[in-house]
């Protein structure tokens, strides 16, 4: 029997160019009489562009044109990202840069040089001077002195912003055992090491090119029209390589416009590589929150009480609120819930999505707190858990489509050998390390988006597969490449995918770890659309074999329809082509169909689940904390292809644990500075300092979706943070509720 | 001038080189690239990662800090691992300069580059090449007996090459995808291969 393609640990089908650097990334295009875009920095955070000093800027050689907002055509106002929307725009924010006076932050591109070369470029850029009158009132720079400002949000995504059942405080005040702490995490930046670029070019008034390094080309696409005032079909964006996002590649962040514009005014291709430092300053991270958990539980350790609250930041012309008290709204059973978010708007750069947005940091909260009323009751924290599994979705109080979380523990206590661990903190030491273990639960969401697939079959056995998806290192060019050689039973060589470009059948944003259902439940509607095609061509024919075939008795194998019951009954595709004289056979499909999707939608809660555990050494005299050992277990549906999502799994515990220890962007509260703008500075995990990661995946499929699959990129972040401070007390009896757990919060 | 989605992803994007500008400023520099003389008309303060990228057309090196702190520009000078971006291409004329392109082709790989492949150790691909190209100069380091900030013995001649001397080694190459396990096991394989030789 033919192996399936789906689940096998195949090699990435985009890997050969990717190591021998054949891959072309954004900026890599050889496009003729390319000009180097460079960009000026706001240096205040708020107030007004008295004048612009641009002569000494204008007389470098190689200089072809110095854009400010007096001299730069004007550009439409566009609208903000909108998760309401069927097809939102990308558009991060609705401050068209360069069409006003006005500063909105620190870092907001206000000059755009444009040069024959990079050095001409950056040289020029650096002789702009910029005259300001700063805003009288303060810029509004910290989130916490801004709390009395704070207001609840009409939204939070397309959720309420508040959930309450019973009475939280009350059922709170009567527990016989309860905990009830803030937790406060920092601004973070995603920074993937392509940075964010664009290279673009004009063929007449009315047709714009545009190669960017976007994880959403339609978005990019609706923006730069509603921009420029053309029809969607006269931009092509293109998006092939893309050099990491995790999620701030989902927004057009003002460089996109900005380079079309100055390719217009200088009447050649122009592209703008942003440099690290403007990655801090014109491309948005994640939100700083403060977040109070209060757990009420009974003496067998039955949650009564659940109240998640807090407040993030948006900026002044963004209206993202991230949605840290999700998960408390699906994890853990309560009669009692309060949930409540409410929003702070800072003169800053717009925040957005950054991997496992939202659920980052709220598990981080909810995790630690779990921990902290585990040890309130002297019981083991995995054994708290499992007594609060819910029967359904506590909040939406309908079924879970899938849920195994009692079996992500159950494997996950075995391979780190839980039970061996001691409760006590400060029970292990080895000189001056202390040694800590600790576990969370991971959760993240099982959306979907939508996406249209287009497949062609050919009579030499080959099948093209075409969708304006993303590659950003998810796997998605090999995994649907796979799904559909199985729905089509080829060969995954067989098949060839095509994606990253608008050119293509429309799909969505590949962020929210909505991608391989989306794209691969679009795949199994359009080859089965061409399977069924092939099916009436077939019974026509009294010759055939598969005359009297119903398309429930074939099924796709060995390039053809072949009876379930009879395995050597049937007819390649080959052959049926060839009786018709074609050379093809198309077929187009759009996931989700609607109807069907929506009532599935409403009647299940989709969520992914996941244990995490780890071990950390913690130098007693220098506060240092090292993570020595991880096991993470998660519960993602059926794994489309074992080594793609154990890299996305990895990639994500190693996220977490820099999101714990290391990472956090600073922001100089007096002007809105960011002092530590760079990879030198914002420190990202590197090889050394890392354990050795284990994770592991149930594969247990949900009934409910396409597959059986869930996304598998994010929820390897969840928990993480909260693992990891989990086991810092632990191992020094310490509670850590201020991310990063930094040295000097341990001394 | 226009590229179709099929001629990208399959990798068919010809190397340009950027014409001579007509600027009696420039300085002329040769640089001898994985075996080929490039004559290019370079402002003497153009780095050598922007005149590989830039004016060579071989965009196998990437760009990702512009500072040292990334790894991703990584190339063998002379057969040692340099930061590309922090140096100038005109201090590099006469030199033997290897990149990724040089290493190996989609038809031909270098052992380390078959490997990080069958040990995933990427996502995205973009910091890969300068991992490669800093492994490949890592794992003569290591014949030669250099010791690491890790290397207890620093008398010893001959190094252990264990997971924790390849990680610290391989700390100025910052992968944000997070694929180190795949790349610690990518450069471990071909050790043990080469070692077995």
């Amino acid at each position: 029997m033919r192996t399936k393609e789906v689940g096998r640990p195949l090699d990435r089908v985009d890997g050969r160019l990717k190591v021998t650097g054949q891959a072309r990334y954004t900026a890599e295009f050889p496009v003729e009489q390319v000009a180097y875009g460079v960009l000026v920095r706001s240096t205040i955070a708020r107030g007004r562009i008295l004048a612009y000093g641009t002569k000494a800027a204008e007389q470098t050689p190689g200089v072809l044109a110095v854009l400010t907002h007096e001299n730069a055509p004007k550009r439409h106002p566009t609208k903000e990202f909108d998760p309401s929307d069927k097809e939102p725009s990308a558009s991060p924010t609705t401050i068209l840069v360069l069409n006003t006076d006005e500063v909105s932050w620190h870092g907001q591109p206000l000059v755009v040089v444009i040069a024959e070369t990079l050095d001409q470029a950056e040289e020029a850029a650096s002789l702009v001077r910029i005259t300001y009158a700063p805003a009288e009132e303060l810029a509004k720079l910290s989130m916490l002195d801004q709390k009395t400002e704070a207001f609840v949000p009409k939204k939070v995504l397309n959720e309420k912003p508040e959930v309450t059942q019973g009475n939280a405080e009350e059922a709170l005040a009567a527990a016989p055992v309860k905990i009830d702490h803030t937790y406060t995490t920092p601004p973070y930046n995603h920074n993937p090491i392509e940075a964010h670029n664009t290279l673009a070019y004009w063929e007449g008034d009315d047709q714009l090119t545009v190669y960017d390094s976007t994880q959403y080309i339609f978005g990019v696409r609706k923006m730069l029209s509603e921009m420029f005032a053309l029809k969607e079909e006269n931009v092509r964006v293109v998006s092939a390589f893309v050099g990491g996002a995790f999620g701030s590649k989902g927004r057009a962040w003002p460089h996109v416009g900005l380079t079309a514009m100055a390719a217009k005014v200088v009447g050649r291709p122009v592209k703008i590589d942003l440099p690290r430092k403007d990655m801090f300053y014109m491309v948005g991270g994640r939100t700083p929150s403060e977040q109070r958990v209060a757990l009420g539980a009974d003496a067998e350790g039955k949650l009564q009480a659940v109240v998640h609250t807090g407040l993030t930041a948006s900026s002044t012309s963004n209206t993202f609120a991230e949605h840290f008290s999700f998960v408390t709204r699906h994890l853990y059973a309560s009669p009692n819930f309060l949930i409540q978010q409410k929003l702070v708007r800072l003169d800053m750069v717009p925040n957005t999505f950054m991997r496992a947005p939202g659920e980052g940091i709220g598990t981080f909260a909810l995790e630690s707190a779990m921990d902290e009323l585990a040890y309130a009751l002297n019981m083991d924290p995995i054994e708290l858990r499992l007594r609060n599994e819910p029967e359904k979705d506590p909040t939406m109080h309908v079924p879970f489509s899938s849920r195994h979380l009692k079996e992500c523990f159950a494997l996950g206590a075995e391979k780190f050998g839980w039970h061996q661990r001691n409760p006590q903190p400060r029970g292990r030491r080895e000189g001056p390390w202390l040694i800590g273990q600790g576990t969370a639960s991971a959760f993240y969401p099982a959306n979907k988006r939508s996406a249209e697939v287009k497949v062609k079959l050919s009579i030499d056995g080959t099948a093209l597969l075409q969708s304006a998806t993303h590659e950003m290192g998810t796997g998605t060019a090999t995994v649907q490449a796979q799904n559909a050689a199985d729905q089509l039973g080829l060969s995954v060589e067989k098949v060839r995918f095509e994606y990253g470009d608008s050119l293509l059948p429309k799909a969505n944003g590949s962020y929210g770890s909505t991608t391989t259902i989306t794209v691969g439940g679009a795949v199994e509607l359009a080859c089965e659309d061409l399977k069924r095609q092939l099916l009436r061509l077939a019974v026509k024919h009294p010759s055939s074999v598969l005359h009297e075939a119903n398309y429930d008795d074939l099924e796709a194998r060995d390039n053809g329809l072949f009876y379930k019951d009879n395995p050597t009954r049937g007819e390649t595709y080959a052959v049926i082509l060839a009786r018709e004289g074609k050379e093809n056979l198309e077929a187009q499909a759009s996931f989700p169909p609607f109807l069907k999707e929506k009532l599935e939608e409403m009647a299940y809660s989709f969520q992914s689940f996941g244990a995490q555990f780890c071990e950390v050494r913690v130098h007693e005299e220098t506060g240092e904390v090292l993570v020595s050992r991880w096991v993470g277990v998660y519960d993602c549906g059926t794994i489309l292809n074992d080594k793609t999502a154990r890299s996305q799994f990895l990639g994500s515990v190693t996220m977490g644990i820099g999101m714990a220890l290391w990472e956090e962007t600073h922001w100089d509260l007096r002007d809105g500075r960011i002092p530590n703008a760079s990879l030198s500075e914002y420190h990202v995990p590197v090889a050394a300092g890392l354990p050795r990661i284990e994770v592991y995946s149930l594969g247990i499929p949900d009934p409910h979706t396409p597959l059986g699959a869930h996304g598998a990129g994010e929820i390897a972040v969840t928990g993480a943070a909260a693992a990891i401070a989990n086991a810092v007390y632990h191992a020094t009896g310490k509670r850590i509720r201020d991310l990063p757990i930094t040295p000097d919060k341990l001394l | 001038m226009s590229f179709s989605i099929d001629q990208i992803l399959r990798g068919d994007i010809p190397r340009v080189e950027r014409p001579p500008a007509a600027d009696p400023s420039l300085v002329p520099v040769r640089l001898r690239v994985n075996g080929q003389d490039h004559d290019l008309q370079l402002e003497p303060r153009v780095s050598l990662l922007d005149a590989l990228r830039e004016f060579i057309g071989l965009t196998g090196t990437k760009k990702g800090c512009n500072q040292g702190a990334c790894g991703a520009c990584t190339v063998l000078v002379e057969g040692e691992r340099v930061n590309s971006c922090l140096t100038f291409a005109i201090m590099h004329q006469g030199k033997d300069i290897t990149t990724i392109e040089g290493l190996g082709t989609p038809d031909a790989l270098h052992p380390l580059q078959a490997a990080f492949i069958e040990h995933d150790g990427y996502q995205c691909g973009y910091c890969t090449p300068g991992q490669i190209c800093s492994a490949v100069a890592m794992l003569k380091e290591v014949e030669h007996g250099d010791a690491s900030h890790v290397t207890s013995d620093l008398m010893a001649t001959d190094v252990q090459l264990t997971d924790e001397e390849i990680r610290e080694r391989m700390s100025g190459n910052v992968c944000r995808c997070g694929a180190y396990l795949g790349i610690v096991d990518s450069i471990r394989a071909v050790y043990e291969q080469q070692k077995g030789q």
